[in-house]
């Protein structure tokens, strides 16, 4: 059905149509219209599930953690200093291997304080466990809420997802939507070995290093195997409903002798500078890496490369642009921009692509232009 | 008929644990469960209970046991009790939970879950201090008490959780010690007959933290009550009953020297403070007996 909605109402159109058993959830801008949204459903009977209205973001990842735990489909929302907040029992729902769906809506963090966008929230979380994904569209960020709950609940995968997407630039802005009825796409609940008092066991007792280390080890094996899930499960997605977006997806990129890289809504802005950089006669690409864990290949021999940074780890660098650096063994030209909702617009990505020196690091807005 | 008998023949908690030796968390754990009964959920956050399950894939208890980050079981169990009452299902589901769990870093969320009125019992276990890090200071080490980390006896009183749990007004509230296990049992067994969230506070004398001998466990936490440093009582709908032992303590305490003597953490406390005590223990009962005679 077309309809127009805001980044917000479309993941929770999707948290609707996937049916959690419980949703528990703290309010936070800018994702607060998520978790009211949903409230509302359940209140007027158009979803039948729990709501958990908990006095914290720890809280609302514990209590889907012990719903998982029982068989429960589960998802929660969060930002910034929630997803801080509630960091602790991240770990915890990624290491007892439960398929939790939450939504990030990626917001800086304080001090000062801050509501707008950036990446941070989200890389401080990259090596939990989480499969991370970030959207650019509404209609993105629709369907890959619908997927991310098939994704984490498959049997292959068992690890919990996260969908982010950028604070007010996306969460709030509105564009079409096209919703879908997913009917079996979405199977029922999967969570094996739920707690049942017919067979006792413990769930996260004291585990010695050698325990330790192989659940460690399976984190990793299914975290990889989410590879090829994730590609089955956008094919089927294509099949039924006719979009699809790849783990990363690529704008004119095939025969660029220069692309940009970036998460979220920059990433797709990228393509708007890619076609002002074409017509100026220089062959640019973009790729937008939809997956940040489990991290996709990307094919870019031959390449001059320019990432841009919404996050910052200090003392290093950029954290995509590392990534890209030390998986495709290559200078990059990394560009920070976008920190705490600092405006970047397409015509400020092309002259990233202009003024590129390889190798080098700019910070948008504070180092000289050029 | 002598009421013991009821308490049942069956063990959850198997026997060589790595509980000390006079552990009175693990006794007090025997009794909660025998209360409970088979058709259980334990949420266990950090903390001794915790550690001596055992090591994976190994388990001491034999009902189903969720551990769960330190300051989260209340909101664990609060999305266990929601999902399983949403399918139906009566599983009880039972926190136990040690007193820095309760009143210190997982306060928020205990405070959270009555409020919500989560259908679950919580157990606090009190042995007055980090146990199982090595006893240092918690909010429920009473005033004087030497921890690790109140080398020269703790500044402070220790906190009231029960009146903060009974500004939450649950259906059911009590305190408890192991070393009256008929009271202990019955009240467990009550609790678990509300619907809502229900609080049992048991004290749990601890030989290593408590600096006493590991035999004189039961012996410790009948001074503690007989005393007046712990009072026995139930709150039922908001009304309170002191409990026969603690009535006993209030007509004829056993001076508190008695008890603080056996305790090595309470070696060395100067007078003032044990009057101070003596003050608390004074104006603790006078609060009880008011709010029992007009509630």
């Amino acid at each position: 059905m077309r309809k127009i909605a805001t980044g917000n109402k479309a993941v929770a159109e999707a948290v609707k149509q996937a049916r959690p058993d419980v949703v528990a959830a703290y309010p936070i801008t800018p994702q607060s219209e998520i978790v009211e949204t949903i409230a509302e459903y359940i209140a007027t009977g158009q979803l039948e599930s729990q709501f958990i209205p908990v006095e914290s973001e720890h809280s609302s990842m514990a209590a889907c953690i012990g719903a998982s735990i029982a068989g429960a489909r589960t998802f929660t929302a969060t930002s910034s200093h929630g997803l801080a907040y509630m960091h602790e029992m991240t770990n915890w729902a990624a290491g007892a291997r439960l398929p939790v769906v939450m939504v990030n809506v990626n917001r800086a963090l304080a001090p000062g304080w801050n509501i707008w966008a950036e990446h941070t929230d989200a890389i401080q979380e990259r090596d939990t466990g989480w499969l991370q994904v970030f959207v650019s569209t509404v209609q993105e960020a629709y369907d890959t809420t619908l997927m991310a709950f098939r994704i984490a609940e498959h049997n292959d995968v068992l690890l919990p997802v996260m969908v982010n997407l950028d604070g007010f630039t996306l969460s709030h802005i509105m564009q079409p939507l096209d919703t879908v009825e997913p009917g079996d796409f979405i199977p029922p609940v999967h969570t094996p070995n739920p707690v049942d008092p017919a067979h006792p066991g413990g769930y996260g007792t004291i585990t010695g290093p050698a325990d330790q280390f192989r659940f460690r080890y399976e984190m990793e094996r299914s975290m990889q195997q989410a590879k090829a899930v994730i590609g089955e499960t956008e094919q089927e997605f294509a099949r039924r409903f006719g979009r699809t977006y790849g783990a990363a997806e690529e704008y004119r990129a095939g025969d660029a002798d220069v692309v940009v890289i970036a998460l979220g809504t920059l990433g797709k802005e990228a393509e708007v500078a890619v076609d002002i950089l074409r017509n100026e006669g220089i062959k640019a690409g973009s790729v937008r890496p939809r997956w940040f864990r489990p991290f996709p290949d990307l094919d870019l021999a031959g390449k001059e490369v320019v990432v841009i940074d919404r996050d910052y780890s200090f003392g290093f660098g950029g954290v995509l642009a590392h990534a890209i650096r030390s998986k495709n063994l290559t200078k990059v030209y990394c560009v920070i921009a976008g920190l705490g909702g600092q405006e970047v617009t397409y015509d400020d990505i092309a002259e990233f692509v202009r003024h590129r020196r390889i190798g080098e690091e700019f910070w948008f807005g504070v180092n000289d232009r050029v | 008929m002598d009421i013991i008998a009821e308490i049942p023949e069956t063990e959850y908690v198997l026997k060589c644990t790595s509980a000390c030796a006079g552990c009175g968390d693990s006794l007090a754990l025997r009794y909660v469960l025998k209360a409970a009964g088979p058709d259980t959920v334990l949420v266990m956050p950090a903390g001794c209970t915790a550690a001596f399950q055992g090591v994976y894939p190994k388990t001491a208890y034999t009902l189903p046991v969720v551990n769960i980050a330190f300051s989260a079981a209340a909101s664990c169990a609060s999305g266990l009790s929601t999902f399983l009452r949403a399918k139906g299902k009566k599983t009880k589901v039972v926190v136990y939970a040690g007193d820095g769990a309760t009143l210190d870093i997982g306060l928020s969320a205990v405070s959270g879950a009555f409020e919500r009125r989560t259908d679950f019992l919580y157990v606090c276990y009190d042995n007055e201090a980090y146990g199982n890090t090595g006893m240092q200071r918690s909010g429920a080490t009473p005033l004087g008490a030497k921890t690790t980390t109140t080398p020269a006896g703790k500044p402070e009183v220790k906190k009231d959780i029960d009146t903060i749990i009974a500004a939450h007004e649950p259906p059911y509230q009590a305190t408890a010690c192991a070393s009256y296990p008929q009271d202990l049992f019955r009240k467990v067994q009550k609790a678990l007959m509300f619907t809502g969230p229900t609080f049992v506070h048991v004290l749990s004398p601890c030989p290593p933290g408590w600096r006493y001998s590991a035999e004189k466990t039961v012996e410790v936490g009948k001074l503690a009550v007989t005393s007046g440093m712990w009072v026995l009582y139930e709150r039922e709908q908001g009304k309170l009953t002191i409990s026969p032992p603690s009535k006993a303590a209030m007509k004829n305490p056993v001076p508190l020297e008695e008890y603080l003597a056996l305790q090595g953490r309470f070696k060395g406390i100067d007078a003032t403070t044990v009057e101070h005590l003596k003050e608390r223990i004074a104006g603790n009962f006078r609060r009880l007996a008011a709010e029992e005679a007009e509630p």
